[in-house]
């Protein structure tokens, strides 16, 4: 599954999707995670064949498919909303792709039934649609993309209107079906979580480019640019100036006049502005964890959350008053109280001096 | 409270009332506000919509015009059979006689001519010939009368014969109430009492007291004339002399005394007159009236309700031997509403035809573009009923548009243009065009809500563009198409307008027949009929339309 060079525009003026190239390996779990409007949802609906590509090819085991209509395509997709055929059954549902692909009917019904098994709705199959609840029309929307045994299925944010508890619960079923199964999965969202528990690969979309695609580790350890940084998890940025590179070690004069260490990820030289980033829960407060010669930093406790399994303290760093830091809830762990200073340090690699964009 | 009082007992609220009337009371002023809000419209509809229904329901079985206007013969005729073939006995002539005259005097005969003659036809002419001469049967015997005693001819002779005394009392003093009240210059309206008879006289002489009371009473309510002024018109000497024909003398010694005085020479001398026929006087004025048909007819009518307007109906008469077929020639009205249906059905079939399309191309473009079209589409809305019939008229006559065209274009020769109005096929077009909105409306309604993702669902599972449509859009825009065709239907098959101006004869609906017989036959029982006939078919196809598609699965949106 290979997008090569593929741009998008719907009116003819703005490119959607701006020169996408993107290969999917076979059985792999892929999830397109952006903003509204960032162009993901075009590319899963070029990729089913409801629009098609300005320019560029889509190709399918190294086929063409950008002239193939929909329906010979042979890919499995699941709905924001659905879309079950509110006028047919369960049962019905699923059989219709079997159906319009003429398979005979005691085959068809025991795929049904497989289907149906496979997502515990097996007593569900002469019920309406309208009769499900939510998770369930999600299970049988899941089992109607994958009752033809397709080798790609497609979904588009199918888990948005589901509350939170059901949605985590389908997360982990979703994946278990995927790998189970060997398909190769196409999943569009704009949670990030969803796309860090589920995915094997996460491609990152804004303004119709791929920023980064990369495992879901590496995506929230090492983000290529500070969208991404500040886009999948939470994030705490300072703008400073690079005084000097040495080592693989960014020295970071900070705008207070601060300076600190930080990795140089896409800056190149001294001089260069850049936004660095850090993670909460990557902040030290015990120095004696540090090595001797970080750079420490004065910071000022704001506020302080008790949130059961960790503390998030919020502190003013180098004037910005939005610094959050997480500590875990240990015994030996101190509580911050407001107004108190400290100072606050980081292992160079966790702490990302990223383009100033 | 606790769990095991609620459990063994009602469920009672907080103040230890049952909750259902506490809930009951809460509800109840919402109820009433909610009514309050309705109300004005609620009256409205009742006053000017349901009435007028329930009224026309009424007129389509009510029948009592006979018995209103020939009481004395329709209780006559009860015993006589007409299957004798005999016209009926003089008896029955007689009490025909005495309510005819009345019904003369009240101008009623006319209107129940034209009653009688829905059901057989020349019975109207028979009652208007009839009516002119009614009061001069039993002149001859009232000369007779008045040659044995002069005294007879005269209006106070009467008085002492047949009022009652306490009613010439009342009289005497509501009139000069009435003298005094206008030489003071008072506006005087109390009703004058009604003649009242004198009692044992209707004993005595039945036919002459119930033919003398009519007669008083009818020269007070329609002439306003005091009866003790008013000669007896001759019907009245009629019934004297059959009254003392019958009756021996010790019947006329239980009258008192001024009336046996009156009445002695009188019956002494009645044996001795000259008689007349009364058969043969209704022969002279008319033939038809020894046809015991016309009797059979109005025996058959004599109830006050009658299912002869609904037999009618259904080209079914009733006859005094039951319900027959209407003759060949006159039978209509099965055709017409079959026509009606079939040319609904047609117009239904032929708006969803063109409608669908339509409909789907709305539902699936842009809004902007989707509102211009609408416009487009409510267009005709604009303009007025009958100018777009009359548009049809000039486009589809054969020396309109169309055919101009098609002979300039060569297709038609000259010669042969179409006929394309003034028949079904008129009808037809014009009523399409005309309810097309109707259909198109609920039809974009419905499609606006199908989310395209069905569609597109179908598709991503292997259906092709038809099967999509077919297996997945459309059974979900069946609700539009239920919607569109009941209201199509309905506004078609009850239409008016369109048909009267396009129609010509084969073109024509039910409705045409329902004002014709409003406006101008003016058989108003008839149209009635045919209106509930038409009101329950709506219903009953509504009713089928329900158990098989389901009304839930109507929707406009």
């Amino acid at each position: 599954m290979v997008f090569d060079r593929v741009q998008k525009s719907y009116d003819g003026e703005t490119l959607v999707v701006k020169d996408l190239n993107l290969s999917i390996g076979r059985g792999e779990f892929l999830t397109m995670l952006g903003p509204s409007g960032s162009g993901k949802t075009t590319c899963l609906m070029m990729l089913a064949g409801f629009e098609t590509a300005t320019h560029g090819d889509i190709l399918l085991d190294g086929q063409p498919i950008n002239n193939i209509p929909p329906h010979k395509r042979g890919i499995g997709m699941v709905f924001q909303n659905y879309a079950l055929f509110p006028h047919m059954t369960v049962a019905e549902n699923l059989a219709f792709p079997l159906e319009v692909r003429k398979v005979g009917k005691s085959e068809r019904e025991e795929k049904v039934n497989r289907a149906l098994d496979m997502v515990q709705m097996g007593a569900f199959g002469g019920r309406r649609p309208a009769q499900l609840s939510g998770g369930q029309q999600q299970r049988i929307a899941l089992a109607r993309a994958l009752v033809f045994e397709p080798e790609l299925v497609l979904m588009d944010e199918p888990l948005g209107a589901l509350d939170k508890q059901l949605r985590e619960h389908m997360q982990f079923e979703i994946t278990r079906l995927a790998h189970n199964l060997g398909i190769t999965t196409v999943y569009v969202t704009h949670d990030q979580t969803e796309a860090l528990t589920m995915s094997d690969r996460v491609a990152v979309f804004n303004d119709g480019r791929i920023q980064q695609l990369a495992p879901p580790d590496e995506l929230y350890e090492q983000p290529q640019n500070s969208f991404v940084a500040q886009f999948i998890g939470e994030n705490n940025t300072l703008m400073g100036t690079v005084k000097e590179i040495t080592n693989g070690v960014a020295l970071v004069e900070l705008d207070d006049g601060e300076v600190i260490d930080a990795k140089p990820v896409n800056v190149s030289k001294p001089g260069d502005r850049t936004l660095v980033s850090i993670r909460p829960e990557r902040v030290e407060i015990n120095k004696d964890r540090l090595s001797p010669d970080a750079h420490l930093i004065h910071a000022e406790v704001l506020e302080f959350i008790y949130m059961g399994d960790i503390y998030r303290t919020r502190l003013r760093v180098a004037g910005n008053d939005e610094f959050v830091i997480k500590t875990r809830n240990a015994p030996d762990q101190r509580r911050l109280k407001p107004g108190e200073h400290i100072e606050i340090g980081w292992l160079p690699d966790d702490c990302r001096a990223l383009d100033a964009r | 409270m606790s769990d095991a009082a609620s459990q063994t007992g009602p469920v009672l609220s907080a103040d230890g009332k049952p909750l259902k009337r506490s809930l009951q009371r809460a509800l109840r002023a919402q109820k009433l506000r909610a009514l309050a809000l309705i109300a004005p419209l609620l009256i409205f509809i009742l006053v000017t919509f349901i009435a007028p229904i329930a009224d026309m329901l009424f007129r389509s079985v009510e029948n009592q015009i006979v018995s209103d206007t020939l009481p004395r013969t329709t209780r006559a005729l009860q015993d006589w059979d007409h299957k004798a073939g005999q016209p009926p006995s003089e008896d029955v002539f007689a009490a025909f006689t005495y309510d005819l005259v009345a019904a003369a005097e009240r101008k009623e005969h006319t209107r129940l001519g034209t009653r009688l003659n829905y059901e057989m036809t020349g019975i109207s002419s028979l009652f208007r010939k009839t009516g002119r001469r009614v009061d001069d049967f039993g002149e001859t015997y009232m000369d007779q009368f008045t040659q044995v005693d002069p005294a007879l001819e005269r209006p106070e002779t009467w008085m002492t014969l047949m009022a009652a005394p306490d009613w010439q009392a009342d009289y005497a003093a509501w009139d000069a109430a009435r003298v005094a009240a206008n030489k003071a210059g008072r506006d005087f309206d109390q009703p004058a009492p009604l003649f009242r008879l004198k009692a044992g006289v209707a004993e005595v002489l039945p036919e002459t007291a119930d033919a003398y009371a009519e007669f008083a009473r009818l020269a007070q309510t329609e002439n306003a004339d005091n009866p003790a002024d008013e000669e007896p018109w001759p019907p009245v000497f009629l019934a004297l002399y059959r009254d003392l024909i019958h009756v021996g003398p010790g019947a006329i010694g239980r009258l008192d005394d001024a009336s046996q005085a009156i009445l002695a020479p009188a019956h002494d001398a009645v044996e001795t007159f000259e008689t007349v026929d009364l058969v043969d006087l209704y022969l002279d004025a008319d033939e038809d009236w020894q046809n015991p048909q016309v009797w059979a007819t109005i025996q058959a009518f004599a109830p006050a309700y009658t299912p002869g307007y609904f037999l009618s109906s259904v080209d079914l008469k009733q006859t005094p031997d039951g319900v027959a077929a209407q003759p060949e020639d006159q039978r209509i009205y099965v055709m017409l509403f079959q026509r009606t249906l079939f040319m609904s059905l047609v117009i239904m079939g032929s708006c969803v035809l063109l409608g669908y399309p339509i409909a789907y191309l709305l539902s699936n473009l842009p809004m902007r573009t989707s509102n211009v079209l609408l416009i487009l589409v409510l267009l005709p809305f604009w303009t007025s009923l009958l100018v777009r019939t009359s548009a049809w008229k000039v486009l589809l006559q054969q020396q309109g548009v169309i055919n101009d065209v098609l002979v300039w274009m060569g297709i038609v020769a000259d010669d042969a243009r179409l006929v394309m109005i003034n028949n079904q096929f008129g009808t037809i077009v014009a009523m399409t065009h005309i309810l097309l909105p109707f259909m198109i409306l609920p039809l974009y309604s419905v499609m606006k809500t199908i989310p395209p993702s069905y569609v597109r669902a179908a598709k991503s599972l292997g259906a092709t563009n038809w099967t999509a449509f077919w297996r997945v859009y459309f059974p979900q825009s069946v609700p539009g198409i239920g919607a569109g065709c009941i209201l199509v239907f309905i506004l078609a098959i009850g239409y008016y307008i369109t048909p009267e101006l396009v129609g010509g004869t084969t073109g024509t609906f039910i409705s045409n027949r329902i004002a014709y017989h409003i406006s101008s036959s003016l058989n108003w029982g008839l149209a009635a009929a045919l209106g509930t006939i038409l009101l329950a078919v709506v219903l009953i196809l509504y009713w089928l339309y329900d158990r098989i598609v389901g009304i839930d699965n109507v929707s406009l949106g």
